[in-house]
């Protein structure tokens, strides 16, 4: 890892924190509190490599692709792409670079994409409008490359078709499609195989990966399967209510856990391999937990084997236990 | 051992303006006592019909053309309508994909459970009624103070356990799970199925478990059939079918599922997309996005043999697992 430290990271955040302000329960008069959505996150994204971010639903994980799309401003922290500030460019042309360079993956494909045109169109107009191009001969080589390239051949017969032609992969390839086209180099993917048939994820994510190895492209995978996220990835961060409870090196991580919320994960997937029922290492109940800026403790003490007094008090630090992996506990 | 639920030849049509698509085609299978069957399968290839079929809940446009269904005894395609009532969630109940949103949001879960009591007649008396459901709440972990509230004072995985507590309110032989944990998180879904299989050992009911995860499936089940385009292409115990798949299909959807351990190796997945039941190729479905496939594959279907708990449908079977 310790080459990995001196690149230069092309996409960086930097301790954000999200804050929103949300209802109180009680009635439309009970004012409202501060919902801490992600506390102190911080990563670095490498060229022709994939980061994965794990948690359960209503972690964080997709509010970090919204401040990175530019949907919410952080309340704290920045996000840089190639070393401008993504929420505050010095120049218009730079958010246009911005937007061709940075990209979204959506879970849904069966609403990405237009239904009123057809994937010529959704394919060509990107080629348009960010690289120039104007002969239509060109135009036609490019997608029918870029078809070929996502796997949706006979290209000239496919790229005919509209996106309710396509089935639910197909239309994922599509979307990749133009995504490629746009030219992006970062690329955030939220969860872009759990709408998709068991059968044809693989295929996506073998796609996902040969544009990583082969195009040096750049992904933020986010997901709640952790096989896949082992599969695809290099580095994994695991979150836990908006904080990150546990990162680094993919394998070393899925392979052994450090952090209780991580073991815990790791025991509840599915593995054809386990004879008996799992043990779930876990107390209590999974109960959705929120987290306010005045809130003590570790967000993960009321669910955690290990807890003591001290984990219901002291906000745990991250702690260095390999090369470039921290894990965020008081009993390390 | 005799078996609990037998399906015979069972087929089930789809009536559409451009003609019939047959959904389910001429499936065949067992479950015994206390066994847990897993059928697996992508979307689209038949898993719920066949659930939807054993307890009768089709409406038109669906029709089941042809088959035999018989749990201990009963043939279940000839009851009348009193019957049927009586039979199912007696009998035969069922779990149903997103179940949380089978709760009626704007009754109390109480008198959700006094409707079953009272329409099967086990009891008219509102007290003695809730007393049975406490019990079973507390069966699935939920504190029997919970009955008053409304389903939406729920969390997801609390209203999916209170749905299981009710399809277990009148002792069913057989619990029918139509992929009960896909909308709920891994942690969740875990409490979930280690729930369903202590409640299976204590109160010995059979279960037809319905997913789309195989690796889930191996670890749950004793018996996995594996189904594509309205077949069941491989029955066989979840061991054989982990360690030695002898459907190429089966291979290939076990090959889709990444592992916790070992080397990451590069994986393969199934080549293709799943095939329209209205344009069923001659011979084997599988044939356009086989790896095994040859000129017989092409002319002949390939059937299935005698036994109806262990068979695959395959003229090139793997041996041992491999290719």
């Amino acid at each position: 890892m310790s080459d990995k430290t001196s690149r230069t990271p092309i996409f960086e955040a930097k301790n954000i924190v999200m804050d929103f302000k949300v209802q109180k329960s009680g009635g439309m008069f009970a004012g409202t509190t501060t919902l801490r959505a992600l506390n102190d996150v911080s990563f670095e994204m490498y060229e022709g490599e994939s980061l994965a971010v794990v948690g359960e639903s209503g972690c964080g994980k997709s509010t970090l692709c919204r401040i990175a799309m530019r949907v919410h401003s952080p309340t704290e922290g920045k996000m840089t792409y190639n070393g401008m500030d993504v929420h505050n460019f010095d120049h218009k042309k730079d958010y246009t670079k911005y937007r061709e360079k940075v990209q979204m993956i959506f879970q849904d494909p069966f609403s990405s994409l237009n239904p009123l045109h057809s994937i010529d169109y959704i394919l060509s107009r990107p080629l348009k409008l960010y690289h120039g191009m104007k002969k239509k001969k060109e135009i036609d080589e490019k997608v029918n490359e870029i078809m070929e390239t996502v796997g949706l051949i006979p290209a000239v017969e496919q790229k005919r078709k509209y996106p309710h032609q396509l089935s639910g992969g197909q239309k994922q390839r599509a979307f990749i499609g133009k995504v490629f086209a746009i030219g992006a180099d970062v690329i955030f993917a939220d969860e872009p195989t759990s709408m998709l048939d068991v059968s044809i994820r693989l295929g996506v994510l073998n796609l996902l990966n040969k544009m990583k190895f082969e195009n040096k492209k750049s992904f933020l995978y986010i997901t709640h399967d952790i096989a896949t996220a082992r599969y695809f990835s290099e580095r994994i961060i695991v979150l836990y209510c908006g904080h990150m409870v546990e990162w680094g090196d993919v394998n070393k991580v899925v392979i052994d856990p450090i952090h209780p919320y991580t073991q815990l994960l790791i025991s509840a997937a599915p593995d054809p391999e386990r004879e008996t029922l799992a043990e779930l290492k876990e107390k209590g109940r999974a109960e959705i937990q929120q987290w306010s800026p005045d809130s003590k403790g570790c967000p993960f003490a009321p669910r955690c084997l290990k807890a003591t007094d001290i984990c219901y008090k002291h906000f745990p630090e991250a702690v260095e236990v390999g090369e470039g992996r921290f894990v965020r506990c008081n009993h390390i | 051992m005799d078996p609990l639920l037998e399906v015979n030849n069972l087929s089930v049509d789809y009536i559409t303006m451009t003609g019939s698509v047959r959904a389910v085609d001429d499936v065949s299978f067992t479950i015994n006592p206390e066994e847990i069957l897993g059928l697996a399968g992508e979307s689209g290839c038949g898993k719920s019909t066949i659930a939807y079929s054993l307890m009768r809940l089709h409406r038109p446009p669906a029709l089941i053309s042809e088959g035999q269904i018989n749990l201990g005894g009963t043939d279940v395609l000839r009851l009348n309508t009193e019957e049927l009532r009586k039979f199912r969630w007696e009998e035969m109940s069922m779990v149903f994909q997103s179940a949380m949103n089978c709760l009626n949001p704007v009754v109390r879960l109480d008198k959700q459970f006094f409707e079953i009591f009272k329409y099967h007649g086990i009891t008219n008396n509102k007290k003695e009624a809730f007393e049975r459901s406490a019990e079973l709440m507390k069966i699935v972990d939920i504190a029997p103070e919970r009955l008053r509230d409304y389903p939406h004072q729920f969390s997801g995985g609390m209203r999916q356990r209170a749905i299981i507590a009710m399809a277990l309110a009148l002792k069913p032989k057989l619990l029918i799970l139509d992929e009960p944990t896909t909308a709920l998180d891994t942690v969740v879904q875990r409490e979930i199925l280690q729930k369903i299989y202590e409640l299976k050992q204590k109160f010995k009911f059979s279960i037809l478990f319905i997913t789309h995860d195989l690796s889930l499936m191996m670890e749950f089940c004793d018996t996995v059939a594996v189904m594509y385009a309205g077949k069941i292409v491989e029955m066989a115990p979840s061991k054989q079918i982990l360690n030695s798949p002898r459907h190429p299909y089966t291979y290939g959807l076990k090959n889709s599922f990444p592992s916790l351990k070992g080397d990451v190796k590069y994986m393969e997945g199934i080549a293709g997309s799943p095939v329209s039941l209205s344009m069923l190729p001659k011979g084997c479905r599988f044939q356009d996005r086989c790896f095994n496939v040859t000129g017989e594959c092409r002319r002949y279907e390939p059937q299935a043999g005698e036994n109806k708990h262990n068979f695959v449908c395959c003229h090139n079977r793997l041996k041992e697992g491999k290719v």
